[in-house]
């Protein structure tokens, strides 16, 4: 009797389990899903059910140049933003987990301070400095909507994900692996490239995979900083929607989503970012 | 290798001393081991050595060389971690050959000497293996192999045995001992492990609250121990408790006369091992001392037992006596007679205050 109720139980538990996980992945996947369907419709007007397939809209964001030219300057941004944002937050990262001094907690806030604030609210300040910085130069500085004040603004947001990973990576690392490496008659220098970068690479790279992502995505932010002429490819869908809604809308953002998945699967197969994130 | 000269060796951190006046003279070819309980300065001084503290005064020789400020890296001494830190991105070649290749060793007499060293160590076959594929035994004789491969003036081991089991550590140890003694390898070994110590040592050195108490070989510490400290932790000792009214009169707190050999009179400890007390039921012949008392308490350690005899209400001896057969065994309650040489007590100056474990206190 109790056996069979336990049977029961357990049946019944792991049909739940099941169910919800389910549920989850299907909340998660039917966006994109959808997304990656529509784009594939024959017909203009995104409606049910569909009078046919055909890669027509493709061939419509290829030519369409604001698609292009968006494309370009995101991924141009993202990989800048990314690369200076690795110059400045590793070493921040080391610094952070390595010394003891004082202000450290707050400087550790402040490196993760672009990830709490909306983007609208950092795009904001930094349109509204960038307004007082040229002011006060006299106009010798002109950064508004320049592509400087939008990479600045970028590297901003790629920074918290590449100080947050590195941080949880070194946290990790054992450090008398170094004091071996000294012992064995390398310099500080030699020991950070052969020893300890190896060592948190995990969360190098992850960190870098999360701020690109981050920056490549970025819409608030950037609608403040981008300048005539110059816009990314979330600002052109974003101008693009607002007059018309067809299927090359999911179409551009299927290949965004390729991006991105592939640049995870690549990623993944030098470093497991599960192990990291 | 070479001879290594430690002198007057200090680390300060505010006011308090982690090492202080640190003198120690390691002979070229000579297996030194830094003794005692965790926080007495042994890992420090280890650590002064490999360059990874800076001293706060004093100085380390290595061969010729004054090598007090220089930096690890460029000290040539081979150290075994504790937790044997091998590179975990790195194989078992590649982690051996690293400080060939930090000292640009050409490719092909690296390759052969990393072959050689993990040879030495038994390890041969397992070059192209990452160290997680390894056992714990076979990760510590990799470290081993990488600390020797380059021709270390010092090999210095921190605690190298502590986190093997009991049965490989019996074999490690002499394994160790056996390549430091062909190899003639000027060694400094860390351990609280007093069996480890004594086992592996040519001399041993004691440490207690970052002071050097006691250099000296096995036989020196056991039988002429410098102090207190040293005859409670080198080998066991039960403490008897009073003054000395001559050199050559001690009078315990319960007031018995013990014949010693002593130095200037005044409030004093005598410290007896267990094994030199002697134990029968009739008065014994041939002792120097010899009191009456009533077994108290006896452990049954197998091979060994160990009685507790109190000698008057403030004194009490620890006798440890072998378990024969036909022998006597006395059992608690039992009135026997205690007896020992005055060679075999070792008489300290000055009140116990820090007493020993088993100085047990007067009923």
């Amino acid at each position: 009797m109790t056996g069979l109720m336990g049977f029961d139980r357990r049946v019944i538990g792991r049909w739940a389990l099941t169910t919800a996980a389910a549920l989850t992945m299907l909340y998660i996947l039917l966006p994109l899903i959808s997304v990656i369907w529509l784009s594939f419709y024959r017909q203009e007007i995104p409606s049910f059910p569909p009078e046919g397939y055909s890669l027509h809209w493709y061939g419509v964001i290829a030519g369409n140049q604001r698609f292009v030219d968006g494309l370009l300057l995101s991924v141009q941004l993202g990989v800048s933003a990314t690369a200076i944002g690795l110059a400045v937050g590793v070493p921040a990262a080391l610094c952070l987990s390595r010394f003891r001094f004082p202000g450290r907690e707050a400087l550790n806030n402040v490196l993760l301070l672009p990830l709490m604030v909306p983007g609208v609210v950092l795009g904001t300040a930094l349109y509204v400095f960038h307004v007082e910085a040229e002011i006060a130069t006299g106009g010798n500085l002109p950064i508004i909507g320049s592509t400087l004040g939008l990479l600045s603004g970028h590297v901003l947001v790629v920074i918290p994900w590449i100080v947050r990973l590195v941080l949880a990576s070194l946290a990790g690392f054992d450090r008398t692996l170094e004091e071996a490496a000294m012992n064995l008659g390398a310099d500080r220098w030699t020991t950070f490239r052969r020893i300890t970068m190896p060592g948190i690479l995990p969360g190098v790279v992850a960190g870098a995979m999360f701020g690109f992502v981050a920056s490549f995505g970025n819409l608030e932010m950037s609608l403040f900083l981008v300048g005539p002429g110059r816009t990314t490819l979330p600002i052109a869908i974003l101008q693009y929607l607002e007059w018309k809604i067809d299927p090359s809308i999911a179409a551009v953002s299927v290949v965004q989503i390729v991006l991105i998945g592939a640049a995870m699967l690549i990623t993944d197969r030098f470093v497991k970012i599960s192990r990291v994130v | 290798m070479a001879r290594l000269q430690l002198n007057q060796l200090s680390k300060r951190y505010g006011d308090f001393f982690a090492a202080s006046d640190v003198t120690l003279d390691v002979a070229d070819g000579e297996f030194l081991v830094l003794l005692g309980p965790s926080g007495c300065g042994k890992t420090t001084t280890l650590r002064m050595i490999a360059g990874f503290i800076e001293p706060t005064s004093g100085m380390v020789r290595l061969g010729d060389n004054d090598v007090t400020r220089l930096p690890a890296w460029k000290r040539n001494t081979g150290l075994v971690f504790q937790s044997y830190a091998l590179f975990p991105h790195l194989t078992v070649n590649q982690n051996v050959a690293f400080g060939l290749e930090m000292r640009k060793t050409p490719k092909a007499e690296a390759d052969k000497r990393v072959a050689e060293a993990l040879e030495l160590v038994r390890l041969g076959h397992l070059g192209d293996r990452l160290p997680r594929q390894l056992s714990g035994g076979q990760q510590q004789r990799v470290a081993l192999a990488r600390a020797l491969v380059f021709r270390p003036d010092v090999l210095l081991l921190d605690e190298p045995l502590s986190n093997l089991d009991a049965k490989l550590r019996q074999e490690v140890r002499v394994e160790i001992r056996r390549l430091q003694q062909a190899l003639s390898l000027t060694t400094v070994m860390v351990t609280h492990d007093q069996e480890e110590a004594l086992t592996m040592a040519d001399r041993l050195v004691v440490m207690s609250e970052g002071k050097v108490r006691q250099v000296g070989t096995q036989r020196d510490l056991y039988e002429r121990p410098a102090d207190r400290f040293v005859a409670g932790f080198v080998g066991r000792s039960s403490f008897l408790e009073g003054s000395l009214e001559t050199p050559d009169r001690f009078r315990t707190r319960g007031g018995l006369a013990v014949a010693c050999r002593g130095t200037t009179p005044g409030p004093a400890g005598m410290a007896l091992r267990p094994e030199r007390v002697m134990v029968a039921p009739e008065p014994l012949a041939g002792a120097d001392n010899d009191f009456p008392g009533e077994v108290e308490f006896v452990s049954y350690l197998g091979g060994l037992i160990d009685l507790h005899i109190r000698l008057s209400p403030a004194d009490l001896v620890i006798a440890q006596i072998p378990n024969r057969e036909e022998g006597f065994m006395p059992k608690a309650g039992d009135r026997v007679h205690v007896g020992w040489t005055v060679a075999s007590a070792s008489v300290f100056p000055g009140a116990g205050e820090d007493a020993d474990p088993t100085d047990l206190p007067p009923a």
